[in-house]
């Protein structure tokens, strides 16, 4: 049976061009820049200095607290030192350069291809592992995985649910992923239900993927407790929320944790960094990107080590196509544009995509007719229209009144709006200021 | 038939006589007594409902004049001294006298000094595009000229100019509300003080970045060099990562550190125009010459 999300939804045009690009290693040359916050929460504290000499692998910068990650570096080479880079959007955060010097990998790296089936790790062991190779989400919040795998005191996970809809159109990473890397990344979905004790477990895949559907299928017969679920293509299945009402059918409730419904979900790339980090002891340095657009020479995936460059990137892929209007860190949905070329890509970068100039513009906006199609687009059960003059208004407590934290800025209602009224830009700028109306009320 | 208008008439009079009676005493029993003088003070403020004094309003700043003892700490920007005054006068209650004060926009990027490096397609709203990244040129610190100021003045003082892209105040009409200086994310709005005839020098550049790095994303940004600081005799100019500030408090307006500065980034208004020292000569032979004439 095909399962999907009823509240809400869009199914804009897929364009996964870049589907058949198997995965290629990419080995970043120069300088490398590696940021110290690469996740959600508290920046990692340095612990390298200048001039030292470090393997692929090695610990650079240490969590700082408990929602905080590892940091290990990529490349082997000489730490340069400390600077204030630019990221993506051109805003300056603390980064560890470090300049290539060869690829010399630490020792207790397993680099051989022979899958480890070993499952005897108890629980405790495998948090550890994870804790230790700094893994975060790569699905793009970038949350660290070891405090989602730590269940609240009073709750209990019943399942693991791994998120394989990739519902975003133009991205392929976790569809190579899943098709290249299927028993390895089964047997993370084993030590993730070892970790927090659960024996069921899902696999969310949309149709589109049929290929990876019937590849998990096979691969799982051999594994206990794995359930290949399919889904019919709907944007955002891919989130949490949505992800849990197509599989389970249970609704998480407002201002909750997934783990309200006994669910923990986790990423097709994050559940196979898992795997590496318990079976090959490899810390999370690289992840697969997905390079697309319609114009570019080569359609590529790649697996790309953290603090590569973004030039390097397009270089690769044979140079950025000349009509080039938008270049876009994430999907076409949700990603966001790219203002610095010269940027360093993040545990979290899954993909890079260029638009062409023809198809980069927003559409010329005009008055909201209050037709409610953004209405009926979200899958939250809001009203954009409303959040949106509201948050245009700055009106805090009438958006607090609304539910804008509950918007998941999926922007299915700017895709949808025949006004082409920059919602999502609102909504999200409201519901910034309305959280911190919450937590300091003047 | 004419009795029963009659009746009508009598029955309605006297239930009009009831009810007048009636509503007398409720509004005497139940009389809000409200001063007199907040009605009076409120007639004296602009009632431009700016905000600008920390009111929701001018009644509510009315209401709380009358209401507080010491009201020195208290002003109407748009009124200025002279409707303080006034007020203090009616209440007989002292105020402070304060310099009026004006808006200044402490960028001059514009698009032939700050190279436009990229575009942004979102909502027309510095609010959200200063959210979004880090803004379209390299100077991260910059005005986005969007327009966010522009939208919330009462006043029509601000407009953005369409060749350099950057907002300008009409300090004829500038009230100093504040409400642009709230409105800009950038923090690059600064009430200053309006100056002897509205002469002012300030630094219209708020980069903290390195002098060479702000260079180059700027032919006018602050390099803080302290050129400025080493020419001022009066000690007003401070710096501050890389930055320099002029304390209007104690600034002579003696312009000479707009006169070192490399870049240019040092802004004089109002002063009348320097005059070279051969053309200075010249005019004077010019006037010696037009007053021999005439005489």
């Amino acid at each position: 049976m095909i399962k999907t999300f009823k509240k809400g939804g869009v199914h804009p045009h897929e364009n996964k061009i870049s589907r058949n690009a198997a995965l290629e290693q990419l080995i970043p040359e120069g300088i490398i820049r590696i940021f110290l916050s690469q996740h959600i929460g508290a920046p990692a504290e340095c612990i390298v200095a200048k001039g030292d000499k470090i393997k692929t692998g090695q610990l650079i910068a240490k969590a700082n607290g408990f929602v905080s990650a590892n940091v290990h570096s990529s490349v082997s080479g000489t730490v340069l030192g400390i600077e204030n880079i630019a990221d993506y959007q051109g805003i300056k955060k603390p980064a560890i350069c470090i300049q290539v010097e060869g690829d010399e990998w630490e020792e207790s790296i397993d680099r051989s291809d022979e899958i480890n089936r070993d499952l005897s790790k108890t629980s405790e062991d495998i948090l550890a592992k994870i804790t230790e190779a700094g893994l975060v989400g790569l699905g793009g919040a970038t949350f660290p995985t070891h405090v989602k795998l730590t269940v609240p005191k009073g709750k209990t996970a019943k399942a693991i649910i791994i998120n394989g809809a990739e519902c975003e159109p133009y991205l392929t990473s976790d569809h190579r992923v899943m098709l290249e890397h299927g028993e390895e990344l089964l047997i993370g979905v084993q030590l993730l239900k070892k970790a927090v004790n659960v024996d069921k477990a899902y696999i969310g895949i949309e149709t589109n993927k049929q290929d990876a559907i019937d590849n998990l299928k096979k691969i799982a017969e051999k594994y206990s407790g794995i359930e290949i679920v399919s889904l019919k293509p709907k944007y955002p299945q891919g989130g949490e929320k949505q992800l849990i009402k197509s599989i389970t059918g249970l609704e998480v409730p407002d201002r909750a944790l997934p783990i309200e419904t006994g669910c923990i979900v986790s990423n097709i790339c994050t559940t196979f960094a898992v795997y590496e980090a318990v079976q090959k002891n490899k810390p999370l340095f690289e992840n697969s990107v997905t390079i697309t657009g319609k114009n570019l020479k080569a359609q590529k995936n790649f697996i790309v080590r953290v603090g590569t460059p973004l030039s390097q990137l397009i270089n690769a892929t044979g140079g950025m196509p000349e009509n080039t209007g938008k270049i876009i860190s994430g999907g076409p949905m949700m990603g966001r544009a790219i203002s610095n070329l010269e940027a360093p890509t993040l545990k979290g970068s899954g993909a890079v995509l260029f638009i062409a100039s023809d198809e980069a513009r927003r559409g010329t906006k005009s008055n909201c007719i209050r037709c409610s199609k953004c209405v009926s687009a979200c899958p939250m059960g809001l009203q954009p229209f409303l959040l949106y003059k509201l948050a245009e208004l700055n009106m805090l407590e009438e958006l607090k009144d609304n539910s804008v934290h509950a918007c998941i800025e999926c922007g299915c209602c700017l895709y949808t709006c025949p006004a082409n009224l920059p919602l999502v830009d609102y909504i999200r700028l409201g519901k910034t200021r309305a959280m911190k109306h919450i937590v300091k009320p003047k | 038939m004419d009795s029963t208008i009659l009746t009508a008439v009598i029955m309605l009079g006297v239930l009009a006589v009831v009810l007048a009676a009636v509503l007398y005493i409720v509004a005497q029993k139940f009389k809000v007594v409200e001063d007199e003088r907040i009605d009076g003070t409120e007639s004296i403020l602009p009632g431009a409902n700016c905000g600008g004094c920390g009111y929701t309003g001018c009644r509510a700043f009315a209401e709380t004049l009358v209401k507080t003892d010491d009201i020195s700490g208290m002003f109407c920007p748009v009124g200025g001294n002279a409707i303080m005054t006034k007020i203090a006068e009616y209440l007989n209650k002292t105020i402070e006298s304060k310099d009026s004060e004006t808006a200044v926009v402490r960028c001059a990027g514009s698009c032939e000094n700050r190279q436009r490096i990229n575009e942004f397609d979102g909502a027309t709203s510095c609010a959200v595009m200063a959210a979004t990244y880090s803004g379209d040129t390299d100077c991260p610190y910059g005005c986005l000229g969007k327009g966010d100021c522009v939208s919330v003045c009462n006043f029509g003082a601000i407009y953005i100019n369409s060749t350099t892209m950057l907002p300008e105040v009409d300090e004829d009409k500038c009230t100093a509300c504040g409400s642009c200086v709230k409105a800009c994310p950038k923090l690059i709005i600064e009430l200053r003080k309006k100056g002897p005839k509205s002469r002012r020098i300030y630094v219209s550049c708020i980069n903290k970045d390195k002098g060479a790095v702000a260079r180059k994303a700027c032919k006018v940004a602050c390099i803080g060099c302290a050129a400025c600081r080493k020419a001022c005799t009066f000690e007003s100019i401070i710096i501050e990562n890389f930055l320099a500030y002029i304390d209007p408090n104690k600034c002579r307006l003696c312009r000479k550190c707009v006169e070192v500065c490399p870049t240019g980034s040092i802004t004089e208004l109002n002063f009348p125009p320097r005059k070279p020292k051969i053309e200075v000569q010249e005019q004077k032979q010019d006037n010696v010459n037009s007053e021999t004439i005439t005489n």
